[in-house]
Parts: C-alpha cells; sequence; structure tokens
C-alpha cells in the first residue's frame, strides 16, 4: 500500500480553475517519436486555422471527479423513477394510447442519434491536437452512451404493451423516414472535426436542440409519462454542458484567425438549415401527436430560435457572424410545417412504424387558434375531408412512393416559401443527373458539396433498385407485393405497426386494458 | 432594452432554493412555473451566488452541484468557486 504513514495535514484543496488547469494543461504533451501532424492528421485540412489550442476554455471547468459524482446520482435519481414507473403500470397513466406514438418516433429517430454523436464525439476527441478539446468531446461521448442507454431503458418498458418499438435500431437504418436523421448525423460525422463539432455541438444543441427536448418533455409531462419526462430531463442537464461547449467552440474559432470566419458562417448555414429541416418531425409531434398539447410549433419557434437564437447571433455579430441564411424561410414556414408533414405521414403511415389519425374536432379548434392564418383556411378542409372517406370506409393510403429531397432527405411536400399552394421543387444538374431539391437551402449545400451528396442513400431510390427486400423475396413472383415486402425488410407487422390509430390493435388492447377511451376527450 | 439570457432547471425540492436564491440576487428576473419545469429569465444578466443558495439550504454547496438538476440555458457562462453567471457580451 503506498498510503502515507502520517500525513501532518491536509494538502490544501484546489480551487475548480487550478484543478481544471491542471487535468487540460498538466495531462498534455508533445509528441516526439511522430511529429504532432501525423498524429493529429485531420485537424488542418478544413482550413481551420488554430494558433493557439490554450485559449479553449470549457466554462463548466468540470473535472473528472465532479463528473463522476454528479453522473452517477443523475443515474440513481432516474433508475429509480423508471423502477416506480414500472412497478405502478404507469404505461397506463399517459392521456391516451396516440401519445405512444410520439415515443415510437423519438425511440426510432432521436435514441440512435445519442448512439451516433457518442461515436461521433469519440472521433472528434482522437482527432483535435488541444488537450481541452480532448477532454470535453471525451466527456461528451460518455454522455451520448448514457442518454442511448437511458432512453432504450425507459422506453422498453412500453415495448411490452405498445407495437412499433420492437426494432428500433434495425429501422434507422433502413425505414425511409428515418433516413432523415440518420443521414444528418452522418453528415456531420463524415466531416471533419471542426464542421463536426460546428455541426452538433453549436447548430443542432445549442441553436436548435431546445426545440426538440424541451417542448417533448414538456408534453411527456402533460399527459402523464413521468418516466420520459426523467429520461429527458436528465439528458438535458447533460445538454446544458453541451450547449456552452457548442458556443465556446465557435467563439474560440472564430478569435483564432480571421480566415475562420467565412468558413464557420457556411457551416453555420448550412447546419441551420439541415437542423431546421430535421426538426420538421417534432413540429408534427408537438401540433398533432401529443393528445393534450402543451405550445404550438410556431410557438416554440418564436420562443426558442426567433429571440432566443436572435440573441444568440446578435452576441456573435461582433465577431462578423450573420444570421444563419434562410432563417426568414423558416420563420415564414412556421404555420404550415406540422400540417404538412402530418398530412404527409397520413398518406404513408401504412409503411412507418407509427400510426396516424385525422385530430378530434376540439383538437382542430386548438389548431385553427393557434395557426388562425392558414388552419382553416389551407389544412381543416383537407382533414374533413379524409375523414369523411374514413367514415365511408375509404381510408386514405398512398400506394406511390414519394420523391425524396437529395439533402434533407425529406419527401418533397414542403411549399413555396410565399405561395402555401405551390410545392417548392428545385433541381440541379451534375454529372449529367438532375437531382431534386425541396428548398433553395437544401440545394445551396448539395451544389457547394455535389460530390458527397450524390451518394445519398435515398430510400425511395433504393426501394425501385430492389435493394429494400429480404433475400428469399422474388420479385419475379406473379403475386409479388413489393410493399408487402418492403416492410418486411423492414421488420414492421403489417396491421400492427403502422396504418390507421382507429383500427390499430394498440387501441383495442387501450381500451380494453384501462377502460379509457382510444381518443381522450 | 437588453437580450434575455435563461436558465431552466427541473422542478423539484432540491432547486427550490436554488429559484429562491437566484430570485432574491437578481431582481429583474422573471420566474415562471411549467410542467415539470422552472424557467429564469433575465435581461442581459443572471448569476447564481453560493453563498445565497448555502444560506438557505443550511449546508455547503458546490456551484457544480447545479447540473444535477440544470435542464437548459442560454448565454456566455461565467463560473468560479462562488458565482455562476450567465451574459451577452453585447446588449
Ligand atoms: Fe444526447
Ligand atoms: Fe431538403
Amino acid at each position: 500500500m503506498n498510503m502515507p504513514a502520517a500525513p501532518a495535514k491536509p494538502p490544501r484543496k484546489l480551487g475548480i480553475k487550478e484543478n481544471y488547469a491542471l487535468l487540460t494543461r498538466g495531462l498534455g504533451w508533445e509528441t516526439s517519436y511522430e511529429p504532432m501532424d501525423k498524429v493529429f492528421p485531420q485537424d488542418r485540412f478544413e482550413g481551420i486555422k488554430i494558433h493557439d489550442w490554450d485559449k479553449w476554455e470549457d466554462p463548466f471547468r468540470l473535472t473528472m471527479d465532479a463528473y463522476w459524482k454528479y453522473q452517477g446520482e443523475k443515474e440513481r435519481k432516474l433508475y429509480a423513477i423508471i423502477d416506480a414507473f414500472q412497478q405502478n403500470n404507469g404505461q397506463f397513466n399517459v392521456s391516451d394510447a396516440r401519445y405512444v406514438n410520439t415515443l415510437k418516433l423519438f425511440l426510432t429517430g432521436v435514441s440512435p442519434l445519442e448512439y451516433a454523436a457518442h461515436r461521433g464525439f469519440a472521433m472528434a476527441g482522437r482527432n483535435f491536437r488541444g488537450t481541452s478539446a480532448r477532454i470535453a468531446c471525451q466527456m461528451q461521448s460518455i454522455d451520448e452512451l448514457r442518454h442511448a442507454q437511458t432512453q432504450a431503458h425507459t422506453i422498453s418498458h412500453y415495448n411490452k404493451f405498445f407495437n412499433g418499438l420492437h426494432d428500433y435500431p434495425h429501422m434507422h437504418d433502413r425505414v425511409w423516414y428515418l433516413s432523415v436523421p440518420k443521414s444528418y448525423f452522418e453528415d456531420a460525422m463524415t466531416a471533419g472535426p471542426f464542421e463536426f463539432v460546428t455541426a452538433i455541438s453549436f447548430s443542432f444543441e445549442y441553436v436548435l436542440t431546445n426545440l426538440l427536448f424541451m417542448p417533448f418533455m414538456s408534453g411527456a409531462a402533460f399527459n402523464g409519462d413521468m418516466a420520459t419526462v426523467t429520461f429527458g430531463f436528465s439528458a438535458q442537464s447533460d445538454e446544458s454542458r453541451h450547449m456552452t461547449l457548442g458556443l465556446e467552440v465557435v467563439k474560440f474559432i472564430l478569435e483564432q484567425d480571421p480566415d475562420n470566419i467565412p468558413i464557420v458562417q457556411r457551416w453555420l448555414d448550412k447546419w441551420f438549415w439541415r437542423g431546421y429541416r430535421l426538426l420538421t418531425l417534432v413540429a408534427m409531434m408537438m401540433d398533432y401527436m401529443l393528445p393534450k398539447r402543451v405550445m404550438s410549433w410556431a410557438e416554440a419557434w418564436e420562443m426558442y430560435f426567433e429571440k432566443n437564437g436572435g440573441a444568440l447571433f446578435h452576441d456573435l455579430s461582433r465577431y462578423g457572424i450573420r444570421m444563419p441564411k434562410y432563417h426568414e424561410v423558416a420563420s415564414k414556414e412556421k404555420d404550415r410545417l406540422s400540417h404538412e408533414a402530418w398530412g404527409t405521414f397520413y398518406n404513408y403511415t401504412q409503411a412507418a412504424a407509427f400510426h396516424t389519425w385525422i385530430p378530434a374536432d376540439s383538437e382542430m379548434q386548438w389548431l385553427s387558434q393557434k395557426y388562425p392564418k392558414t388552419f382553416d383556411r389551407l389544412y381543416r378542409p383537407r382533414l374533413e375531408f379524409w375523414r369523411e372517406q374514413q367514415a365511408q370506409g375509404k381510408r386514405f393510403y398512398n400506394n406511390t412512393l414519394p420523391m425524396l429531397c437529395q439533402t434533407c432527405q425529406v419527401p418533397m411536400f414542403f411549399t413555396e416559401p410565399d405561395d402555401p399552394t405551390k410545392i417548392c421543387y428545385r433541381e440541379s444538374d451534375y454529372r449529367d443527373n438532375k437531382f431534386h431539391f425541396c428548398s433553395d437551402g437544401c440545394k445551396d449545400i448539395f451544389d457547394h458539396e455535389p460530390e458527397k451528396y450524390v451518394q445519398a442513400w435515398l430510400p425511395v431510390h433504393q426501394i425501385y433498385q430492389g435493394n429494400c427486400f429480404l433475400p428469399d423475396a422474388n420479385p419475379a413472383a406473379p403475386d409479388f407485393d413489393p410493399l408487402a415486402e418492403v416492410l418486411r425488410y423492414y421488420h414492421m407487422q403489417v396491421g400492427h405497426d403502422g396504418h390507421e390509430y382507429l383500427d390499430s390493435p394498440d387501441r383495442r388492447n387501450w381500451e380494453q386494458w384501462t377502460g379509457k377511451p382510444g381518443v381522450a376527450a | 432594452m437588453s437580450d434575455a439570457v435563461f436558465i431552466a432547471f427541473q422542478a423539484n425540492d432540491e432547486t427550490r432554493s436554488i429559484v429562491e436564491a437566484i430570485g432574491a440576487d437578481n431582481p429583474q428576473a422573471s420566474i415562471v412555473h411549467y410542467p415539470a419545469m422552472v424557467k429564469i429569465d433575465a435581461p442581459g444578466r443572471l448569476v447564481v451566488r453560493r453563498e445565497s443558495i448555502e444560506n438557505l439550504i443550511g449546508r455547503a454547496f458546490d456551484l457544480r452541484e447545479l447540473q444535477v438538476n440544470l435542464i437548459s440555458l442560454s448565454g456566455n457562462i461565467d463560473e468560479s468557486d462562488d458565482e455562476f453567471v450567465l451574459h451577452w457580451n453585447q446588449s
């Protein structure tokens, strides 16, 4: 044992600043067997110039001892609540079974991104030569693994009672709408380390993540889902640290060299638009999928982007940074985004792992209140028509495949910035091919790096090319049913996962098990 | 008017005193209660003081404990052993 025999007096306790300085400066070294450029081959090619890595500061100055201590505390709190939730059959206390569809979307669409973030930050941490940057990335990498795990653990309880939750990693890698989040993150991960942290830590975590977690978690609380609130808030507590890192990263890069400014601005433009397009799924969740609604997408956009984001970009203007390009288009779209998305998923729900439905009358009333400029004029008539068709036994399912945007991979349902009645189409020619985009934002991103985006794995193209069938499928057979075969490849069970909610086993089970109506009054 | 900074906590027993201390130290702040969450907005600057929290909870408090119940925040951060400050540089 190497314990001192009789310590004369306890060593002076270090302040957090000294402690953090020892961790981040004291543990780094200049390599001598190999040149630093060979050890860190990836932190130069993007054109970012760093003169002094010591200027990188993590404002939280979290040291490892404190990190493990507080993270451990968060875990204990979370798992105690999950236990209580399961023991009390908390899944039956949610507003109604429609609510669970938001969890299906979250588990298949978002949780795998947590795991991707774990991988991404591990790679970024390896590739920065600055010690504090490496440590911050390492902590975040561990945080993200924790998020992926806690989400799977929490939601697995719902999997015992509801459909659509049984094979989320498999689906994430294959299903058409899940290529939207998947390709978003893979785009970031295949960029250089500086673009990766600008994209994820800053543009996503700082600028947009409040729009994902805050409404999602308040929504869960409002709809009686305490387990989800808890994993969400537990993840958010790390998120505050990540957001702060995001802001520090961007300030650090901008302060290091004026040549960095245009590069960063381009990334901010790109990743704002990529992230905003991804949030289309959240908009739809807030306005249509929560049986009890907290706030509308338009309100959330105003509060978290226009106001908070406005303050942030105002702060960055002293570096010569402006608001991201096309932010005004996002504001123009705020009154239609969720309605256009829900309409599309209503069409294609037979090929999705969650149910869709027509909002109840009281819910339509809420929508027309929140969207006085658009709902009654543009979207209510369509919903009422579909409801009528449904009442006649003709529930509409669209059996053709939609065209996808080459960049964001969302089906092309967005409308012209100044005309909500006209679908927005943009295209570019590249190497004798035509590529299609949902917006000027997505077209710009493609045009800057066409070599990257021509390689996109677009689910619809892949289906048409015959790449989304199991090996035993026989497209030459006379009774070949392509949709059924694609769903088999997705591991979706027809009639259970997806389709109309009113006709679903989820709704029947809910009514039988709880004695409560499938659509809460 | 200067841009607002904000900080949001989980609403629970541990944060009740923290929020109270912040309210007392930042008279210009507005405190809003949401389901399971409390959000504090303040124009330009918001300070969380270790001593004010300790006076209310009657024990030593490490400002890094804030992270356990933190949900979100905005603004530049300046943290020392005694104070946790959120601010925007331009106002
Ligand atoms: Fe995360
Ligand atoms: Fe797009």
